[in-house]
């Protein structure tokens, strides 16, 4: 197959809306969405401050199987509010993962699989947000004793906040180049540290630093895919039947403090020393 | 007066005077092994070190060090108690006002060492140790997801200067294009966004909130006040177990409740 | 933000739902459900104050000598343009078309 060829028959995963990403996942015929918007279980907070609300609160969570897998996605909206969480988007994806667990406490090996575009707590919400995101925090670290949960972040809005911990916590990453990962946005970090410390402006800087290609370099992630739906599924199958890793990665303090110590913190950072410092031992 | 919160570390100093200090960790983080009556605990905070490898993180932030850091002296007690019947608990500090925000921390991955520290306290709830976060400052953020979210009791000291939120006021007033006037006015109408202390509790994620005489400097009484409630929550863990169940039932959480019922009822 | 309604007369209920759109900078979410036997009613949360009338020669226009299917539709509008907003009731009635 020529270049062109392959680039004709490759879709995009990025473009895709989280409702329409979901489905692309499971196997064709078996998605099925739990709290659908026809059920309208919207934000209360949202319009009394007169925002605009959608009707499922910018999450979708589905079940069905993945390569014949029993699995329950759930994926964040990232074109409403910035992907951002709330109560209700929140506790969907709490719920959900709360009942994977414990469909394993009763034998259903149910996994679960994060589409993760997300700025984190949504402002108007802000406590209740924070709350929700506690509570997946702890339901990742109760479902992923028994099944892996996988995180994709594949882009366009990238994962920040409280949920870049909760990929974090996740047994698994997969990024493309589209994706940013990282706690705090660009903005605020700038607002916090000043222009020298983060310029927000510059594309380039940004993505060397957090984009999916500079974190799959360092192994802050564990997969790195093309933005094309069946590289996507794929790669999301094979994880998923990969079962649970040797190792979480965020069980590893005593590993990443031994790094940490032997790293220079004085000079400023470049990209090329988080991937000496993290993925030096490799080669 | 210091540019940072000491708060923290006095509570520690307080409430861990006769306990015996851990080492091996940054200097960020004060942690010590004593006893709350007759229950064995570990105390942990995370204070300021002006000396911290980290310039970003020098006043309290809960950085990188400070996420692998907390993690690792959460993991020690897991292991250390893995067979024992009575298993320790862990009180968590609660003084941090904010993640630390700079570009090598984001380049060397704070999003993972917060994971880090929020993992451990997971893992130790679900291996039967309570976890009670005592909140006697800042509760922010990022920093507050790695340190103390994850107790499964928490418990405020009633006093302006505590409070748990996501965002400090400049910071989301820039963000939501409101002015800070704007957003206090809102914010007072709107139970999740404002900033005091008791509409959080009536979020009903805590479990107590305690009025003390001197929250930068406990008196004697303060201190046996905080040391009984301590004890009661990890005795209320023992017996209604370690889960975060207890944290559901407001009515100005009234959409978790609901959102959880509706999702068990279509799984 | 304000709320608006709007009726319309219209045929028999059609058998489906459906929901295009998402509430995105300019963009809107519309979802369409079965509604009462000769009655076509839209609601619309948007974010633009003061557009009732735009809204109501929009769906004048747009509905202008046909007989549309008795649907509720459910609108929540983040300022898309006229455009925008036909392009997704058009979307959302050829879908109801082929369930």
């Amino acid at each position: 197959m020529t270049d062109s060829t392959a680039l004709l028959h490759k879709h995009s995963f990025v473009e895709l809306g989280a409702r329409q990403r979901a489905k692309a996942l499971l196997d064709a015929g078996t998605f099925r969405e739990l709290l659908d918007p026809f059920q309208r279980v919207m934000s209360p907070w949202l319009s009394r401050q007169g925002v605009v609300p959608q009707a499922d609160d910018g999450v979708v969570i589905a079940k069905g199987t993945l390569e014949g897998l029993p699995v329950v996605i759930a994926a964040i909206e990232g074109a409403f509010q910035g992907g951002s969480l709330g109560e209700v988007g929140g506790a969907k994806i709490a719920g959900a993962l709360e009942l994977a667990a414990e469909d394993n406490r009763k034998g259903i090996p149910t996994r679960a699989v994060l589409l993760l575009e997300t700025g984190g707590v949504r402002l108007q919400e802000a406590n209740l947000g924070l709350a929700a995101i506690a509570d997946i925090h702890a339901a990742i670290v109760d479902l992923r004793q028994y099944q892996p949960v996988v995180g994709v972040v594949a882009g366009s809005v990238g994962c920040f906040g409280g949920m870049s911990i909760a990929a974090g916590l996740c047994s698994y990453l997969l990024v493309t180049r589209e994706a940013r990962l990282g706690l705090n946005g660009p903005q605020v970090i700038e607002q916090e540290a000043g222009l020298e410390e983060y310029d927000s402006r510059d594309r380039p800087f940004i993505w060397s630093l957090t984009g999916g290609e500079q974190r799959f370099a360092t192994g802050l992630v564990d997969r790195y895919a093309d933005d094309d739906v069946a590289q996507i599924r794929q790669q999301v199958g094979e994880l998923l039947k990969q079962g649970l890793p040797a190792q979480q990665r965020s069980t590893q303090a005593e590993l990443f403090l031994q790094r940490l110590a032997r790293l220079d913190a004085e000079p400023q950072i470049e990209p090329a020393t988080v991937r000496d410092l993290y993925q030096g031992e490799r080669s | 007066m210091s540019s940072y919160s000491l708060r923290g570390l006095s509570w520690f100093n307080a409430l861990a005077a006769d306990a015996l200090p851990v080492v091996g960790l940054p200097a960020s983080l004060k942690v010590a092994d004593g006893l709350l009556g007759d229950q064995p605990v570990r105390f942990i905070a995370v204070v300021a070190d002006p000396d911290n490898r980290f310039v970003r993180a020098r006043n309290g932030e809960v950085g990188l060090l400070e996420g692998w850091g907390l993690a690792k002296a959460v993991d020690e007690v897991i292991a250390a108690d893995q067979d024992k019947p009575q298993k320790r608990a862990l009180i968590a500090i609660v003084d941090v006002p904010s993640q630390a925000y700079g570009r090598r921390e984001e380049a060397l991955g704070i999003h993972q060492a917060l994971a880090g520290a929020a993992d451990s306290y997971a893992r130790a709830r679900l291996a039967g140790h309570a976890v009670i976060g005592l909140l006697v400052g800042k509760a922010m953020s990022g920093a507050f997801l790695a340190h103390g979210y994850q107790a499964n009791r928490l418990i405020a000291l009633r006093d302006p200067g505590v409070m748990v939120h996501a965002m400090g006021k400049a910071s989301a007033a820039r963000v939501t294009l409101r002015s800070v006037e704007e957003l206090e006015t809102l914010a007072a109408s709107v139970p999740p966004m404002a900033y005091d202390i008791d509409s959080y509790a009536s979020l009903g994620l805590l479990w107590e909130t305690l009025a003390v005489q001197q929250i930068e400097q406990p008196t004697a009484a303060d201190l046996a006040r905080v040391s009984e409630c301590l004890a009661q929550a990890i005795d209320d863990v023992a017996r209604n177990g370690t889960d975060l169940s207890g944290r559901l039932g407001a009515a100005h959480r009234a959409a978790s409740s609901k959102v959880r019922q509706l999702l068990r009822e279509q799984w | 933000m304000e709320t608006l309604s709007f009726e319309f007369p219209a045929g028999q209920p059609p058998r489906g739902r459906t929901l295009v759109g998402c509430v995105g900078s300019g963009d809107l979410e519309v979802l369409i459900e079965p509604g009462q036997a000769g009655k076509l009613t839209i609601t619309v949360q948007t974010s633009v104050n003061g557009s009732e009338q735009r809204w109501q020669h929009l769906f004048a226009r747009m509905f202008d000598g046909q007989t549309l299917p008795a649907m509720d539709i459910d609108i929540h509008d983040f300022g898309a343009t006229p455009g925008v907003v036909r392009l997704r009731l058009e979307q959302g009635f050829e879908e109801i078309g082929h369930d």
